[in-house]
């Protein structure tokens, strides 16, 4: 499960650097979401597209969400959310 | 005939000759309008209704359409119910416009207590009766706008307003046989139904039980030359690959923004056919008519008169100065409807390009993406150019970053076999989105797409908008 949610989010970073035309940092779980070459545009996406290939969205369960500042971190937030 | 001030509909189809052979024709029945001028739908009684407000709470149009042409010159007010309103609605709607006799096909039962006991049976048959029908009376008519749930909200017309200043076409132009999608008892529709009548023409109605596809049978088994829709009507007539079965001279599109891609498909099916678009709205009613197949409006159609209608763009949406936008709202609880200048703001968004308007949408559409705005119509207009594409819908959705982003969802046509639509399934929406890409800002690109199998039309004929 956790394989699976780590290659498609990795997957999704890559479409959508790809689509909007950025250039993505390595994507190692240290990396600083705000450096990543992402906007906050592309995250909303990025977001929005897990919802659909994942089935769920973690933000929109828990109140209060602190948003992930590592790649590490959304990862984690996403495998957390699954169980 | 040139429509007279102090005239009646009923004054114009009898004033009108030769009328033989003239006739409204609904799914199961059809009345000769011969017959009608001769005659009664409502066992003769007319003279009840005189200096009345009549509700006209048809289950039918055809019934709808005999009664109006009866009334008008009679009652003092017409109050046109739409065929979905709620029944605990009629309530507000008697006490608002002030309503003293209520017209049906229905048993009076059907309502109980609800409209007293100023009833009168309609139907669609006509019986033959001694017309006695005494001076004539300027009716009001009262229309319910298109929109939201809730109770209606009611504006004043007259036949003038509504029916304008309309040409015979019969005379010369040989036998006129309008059709329109549209039901007759809301505004588009009636502007068909008038048109038909006082331009010495015949029309088919169409019915809500009936699909797109029979619909376009029957259309084409009485001849239709003219035809009216709205955008999704016309998908939905292309989708029901009936579409050829008909061959009309004229072909408009209102109600909705026109995309080019709708008009580029009408244009193939109908190659020899006029084809326009048109702005009209309950409210403003008909601002203008664009004729070169284009999507937009030529900006040279603002700043000057154009068949009696003036229009400028203020804070962004249309407004339009005319004598045939409504006078007023009904109930006092209602905002001014013409402003100080005698300008309808229609709500409806504007956007200058390349020396055409374009509309982007309703002003309580706009959709905000991290505080910029994005007008679903346009994103859409670019999605229905792709090939495979029939209809779209673009929404928001919540986004813990952006506040909200944009998702379409997106029915494609059928024309290609099922196991080659599920193989190109993910091209299609690639080629969306390097479209998208190409021609929007990066925040109006949809997020995400989701392919549906329909979506939901409003029973006015147009896309079914969360919160519109």
């Amino acid at each position: 499960m956790s394989v699976n949610v780590r290659s498609t989010i990795v997957s999704q970073f890559e479409e959508v650097a790809r689509e909007q035309n950025r250039k993505l940092a390595p994507l190692t779980d240290s990396l600083v979401l705000m450096d990543s070459g992402l906007d906050s545009l592309c995250f909303a996406i990025v977001v929005a597209r897990l919802e659909d290939s994942l089935g769920y969205d973690p933000f929109s369960v828990a109140e209060d969400v602190q948003f992930p500042v590592t790649l590490g971190d959304f990862i984690k937030f996403y495998e957390d959310g699954a169980k | 005939m040139a429509q007279n001030d102090a005239g009646s509909l009923w004054d114009a189809l009898n004033a009108t000759a030769p009328r033989a052979n003239r006739c409204i024709w609904a799914a199961h029945a059809w009345i000769a309008l011969n017959e009608l001028i001769a005659g009664s739908s409502l066992s003769g009684r007319l003279e009840d209704l005189r200096g009345r407000s009549v509700l006209i709470l048809t289950r039918d149009q055809l019934s709808a359409a005999a009664a109006l042409i009866q009334i008008d010159g009679v009652a003092r007010r017409l109050v046109i119910c739409t065929p979905d309103l709620d029944l605990a609605h009629i309530s507000f709607v008697m006490a608002t416009a002030e309503v003293d006799a209520v017209v049906s096909d229905q048993p009076a039962h059907l309502f109980g207590a609800l409209i007293g006991d100023r009833f009168m049976q309609c139907s669609t048959t006509i019986t033959p009766t001694q017309a006695l029908r005494g001076a004539q009376l300027p009716s009001e008519w009262i229309l319910f706008t298109s929109g939201t749930s809730g109770p209606p909200k009611m504006v004043s017309h007259s036949l003038l307003s509504l029916a304008g200043a309309i040409r015979s076409g019969g005379a010369l132009g040989g036998a006129l046989v309008w059709s329109t999608f549209y039901d007759i008892r809301r505004y588009g529709g009636l502007q068909i139904f008038l048109r038909a009548l006082l331009g010495g023409g015949s029309l088919v109605l169409s019915s809500a039980e009936e699909s797109a596809g029979d619909f376009l049978t029957r259309a084409a088994s009485h001849g239709i030359t003219h035809i009216t829709g709205t955008p999704s009507h016309w998908r939905r007539a292309l989708m029901s690959g009936a579409a050829g079965r008909i061959a009309p001279q004229y072909v408009r599109l209102s109600g909705e923004i026109a995309d080019q891609g709708i008009l580029d498909a009408l244009r193939a099916v109908y190659p020899k056919a006029k084809i326009a678009h048109a702005f009209a709205s309950t409210e403003a009613g008909v601002g203008f008519e664009v004729e070169d197949g284009l999507a937009g409006i030529p900006a040279s159609y603002f700043g000057q008169t154009r068949n009696g209608v003036d229009m400028k763009v203020e804070d962004g949406s249309l407004r339009i100065r005319s004598t045939r936008t409504a006078r007023r709202y009904l109930g006092a609880q209602n905002a001014a409807l013409i402003s100080t200048d005698g300008y309808v703001d229609t709500g409806d968004m504007l956007e200058l390009r390349d020396g055409r308007y374009y509309f982007v949408g309703r002003r309580g559409g706009i959709i905000n993406v991290g505080g910029l705005k994005v007008h679903p119509e346009e994103v859409e207009g670019v999605i229905n150019q792709h090939p495979r594409v029939q209809m779209s819908l673009v929404k928001s959705r919540k986004s813990p970053v952006t506040g909200a982003v944009v998702v379409a969802e997106i029915v494609l046509k059928s024309e290609a076999g099922e196991s080659d639509a599920a193989r190109g399934v993910d091209t299609v929406k690639s080629e969306i989105l390097e479209a998208c890409h190409r021609t929007l800002a990066a925040h109006k690109v949809p997020a995400a797409i989701r392919i549906v199998p329909s979506l939901n039309v409003t029973p006015s004929g147009k896309v079914a908008r969360p919160n519109a």
